[in-house]
């Protein structure tokens, strides 16, 4: 017999089977869907985190204190301090960098015409707008003078604008308590939107010297929890992580061969770091799909099972037409493959409308996953399902190809 | 050529182990079937009867003995072997008819030609022809389940007949049949084995239709009891 017979006879035989071939089916259906869709969304979690790791801007260094490589232990480092800032704005002695900021992270609920939220308060410089790249909606940002004089003024993002007073509009010259102590609101922070992580718009940012003298932290007086830095470009930002690591081991007085006791972490670093993170995550996503497409394969064994069973006159009857072990083995594999590979190809198209659907109820609750599906996912499913119908055919099709004719014709 | 021997069995034996214990279904069984021959396979259940009409059919092997089927020693073959010895030489017809229940009268008639390798056109051309010397031109777009049991048996020779083997193998052919079309299947085996010169062996243990035959092997506890 050629394929093409093979086939034909596979297709008469599971339609006329077509509630049991149909449940079958729906096993690798489940299953491959299952792969293809986690793998979409993973994908789209990925694509999102790093749509807003691009935002942070390409040229932007952060500097904390410590070293975060878990190899290297440092008993005390030191901590970043204001001075440190000044020492880097020195632009003798750090040329590939434009503008330094610092900025340190209070806590403690912020509260407004008996409203309170909970909210991120950062004591940061001016040049902070510019180096996260910021816009003032309303008002204008923090100045110079607030942080020379520490002021008692803050700018708030736009959730904060509208969790306090359930608005964005007019709020300059209002008060809010943070820690009890009373801000005047100079302006409100453009919406960025989206960004899952570390969203700008949920934030508070006060003059940081402010934040030193007025309000509780961690540390002391002079501390900062992070300094960042803008470099002229971004293909600068090797030469402005060198500039500033010497700059920060001679000001802490680190011995040549002694680990930093800070880091600095660029753009690629964090995209790197959450894209290892994501994958494992999509990694993670498409292997419990991958246990459901496993299960569905079982359930194609146990039917062609069940089918060798059902059908042993009907192999005995073949072999004594001349039927070789090759011929009854080529049917029954004919068969659980087009089981596998329809419910293949029925899974990608349930797999794009579970895309479809997880883009709309993401978008519609304000976190932007594209869900992708890419050939590649697409290919490898087909296949997979190819190959799970083709492993858990074999050894009922062996079994039916091994019958021996007088025993399977004597078979009720 | 009527004197060629199309089955020659010599010492033909068969043993079964079911456990400890052997069973001899067969216990050196000779005989000669010449070309063109009408023979009766007969004795009571348990004789043997089914044993030699499996190893004659090619569907098993004997223990021991020789067997040469149309000129070639198939005592020794393996399995695949056997399958192509079946289909080119073999054809089988059922007490219970053994077609399939899903395709059609032609599609059954087929079914040996497929796995001889036949082009879709001589299929087509040698499985019409098969079904109309057994009658059942306005029936070949049919399934069993709409024809008779008669007609179906018809359909069975028919595809018994398609690849024109040496010997056609018929294991109670009419048993499952009411006497009328009984009677009308047993003219039709005789008519084509005229008409065709096929050898016919006919496993039965009705005395009227032995009675139809040329020669009868008598079987008893796997022994040859005489030939009549």
């Amino acid at each position: 017999m050629n394929i093409g017979q093979y086939f034909i006879e596979a297709i008469e035989s599971l339609t006329s089977n077509k509630l049991r071939s149909g449940l079958t089916i729906l096993g690798i259906v489940i299953g491959v869907a299952a792969v293809i869709s986690m793998m979409a969304i993973g994908q789209g979690a990925q694509n999102s985190i790093s749509s807003s790791i691009n935002n942070i801007g390409t040229n932007v260094l952060f500097i904390s204190s410590g070293n975060r490589n878990q190899n290297v232990h440092i008993s005390n480092p030191k901590p970043l301090l204001l001075s440190d800032v000044t020492a880097l704005s020195d632009t003798s002695q750090v040329p590939d960098v434009v503008y330094v900021t610092a900025s340190l992270r209070i806590n403690g609920n912020v509260s407004a015409e008996g409203q309170t939220t909970s909210t991120e308060v950062m004591g940061v410089s001016p040049a902070y707008a510019t180096v996260r790249n910021l816009a003032v909606a309303d008002g204008e940002f923090l100045t110079e003078a607030n942080v020379t004089s520490r002021s008692a003024v803050a700018v708030i993002g736009s959730d904060v604008a509208t969790n306090l007073f359930n608005t964005t509009q007019d709020l300059v010259g209002k008060t809010i308590r943070i820690q009890g102590q009373q801000f005047k609101v100079i302006g409100v922070l453009e919406s960025k939107g989206g960004g899952g992580f570390g969203s700008q718009d949920n934030q508070i940012l006060i003059p940081i010297t402010t934040a030193q003298s007025r309000l509780t932290h961690r540390g002391t007086a002079n501390e900062v929890d992070q300094i960042l830095v803008s470099a002229v470009s971004a293909d600068k930002t090797d030469a402005a992580t060198a500039e500033v690591t010497a700059i920060l081991r001679s000001r802490h007085k680190l011995a040549d061969g002694a680990a930093d006791d800070f880091t600095i972490l660029s753009q690629s670093d964090l995209l790197s770091t959450a894209s290892s993170i994501t994958g494992t995550l999509t990694l993670f996503l498409g292997g419990v799909g991958g246990i459901s497409l496993l299960v569905g394969g079982i359930g194609i064994m146990n039917i062609m099972l069940v089918s060798v069973t059902e059908r042993t006159r009907e192999i005995g009857l073949r072999k004594a037409l001349g039927a070789r072990r090759r011929d009854i083995r080529i049917q029954f594999l004919m068969e659980s493959l087009l089981l596998s590979l329809l419910g293949g190809a029925i899974g990608v198209l349930l797999a794009w409308g579970i895309s479809a659907i997880i883009a709309q109820v993401a978008s519609s609750s304000g976190t932007a996953i594209n869900p992708v599906i890419s050939i590649n996912a697409v290919l490898l499913a087909t296949l997979f399902s190819a190959a799970v119908g083709l492993f858990f055919g074999l050894y009922p099709a062996n079994r039916a190809s091994n019958l021996q004719p007088v025993e399977a014709l004597r078979a009720e | 050529m009527m004197d060629t021997s199309v089955i020659e069995a010599t010492d033909l034996k068969k043993v079964y182990k079911m456990g400890e214990i052997e069973v001899n279904a067969l216990a050196g069984v000779s005989f000669d079937v010449k070309k063109g021959e009408v023979v009766a396979i007969m004795g009571p259940s348990g004789s043997g009867k089914s044993t030699l009409m499996n190893i004659l059919g090619c569907l098993d092997r004997p223990t021991d003995g020789e067997y040469i089927l149309d000129g070639e020693p198939v005592a020794k073959l393996k399995d695949d072997q056997l399958a192509e010895i079946r289909n080119r030489k073999v054809g089988f017809v059922f007490q219970s008819f053994n077609l399939l229940a899903r395709s059609t009268a032609l599609d059954n008639v087929e079914l040996p030609l497929r796995y001889a390798g036949a082009s879709g056109k001589v299929r087509r051309e040698r499985a019409r022809a098969a079904l109309e010397a057994v009658g059942l031109t306005d029936r070949m777009d049919h399934k069993p389940t709409e024809l008779s049991g008669g007609q179906q048996q018809r359909v069975a020779i028919a595809r018994a007949l398609v690849n024109d083997p040496a010997i056609l193998m018929a294991d109670e052919p009419t048993g499952n049949l009411d006497s009328k079309s009984g009677k009308e299947i047993m003219e039709l085996l005789l008519k084509l084995n005229q008409e065709r010169g096929t050898t016919l062996i006919i496993v039965t243990h009705d005395p009227a239709i032995a009675a139809h035959t040329q020669r009868v092997i008598h079987l008893s506890d796997g022994r040859l009891e005489y030939l009549q």
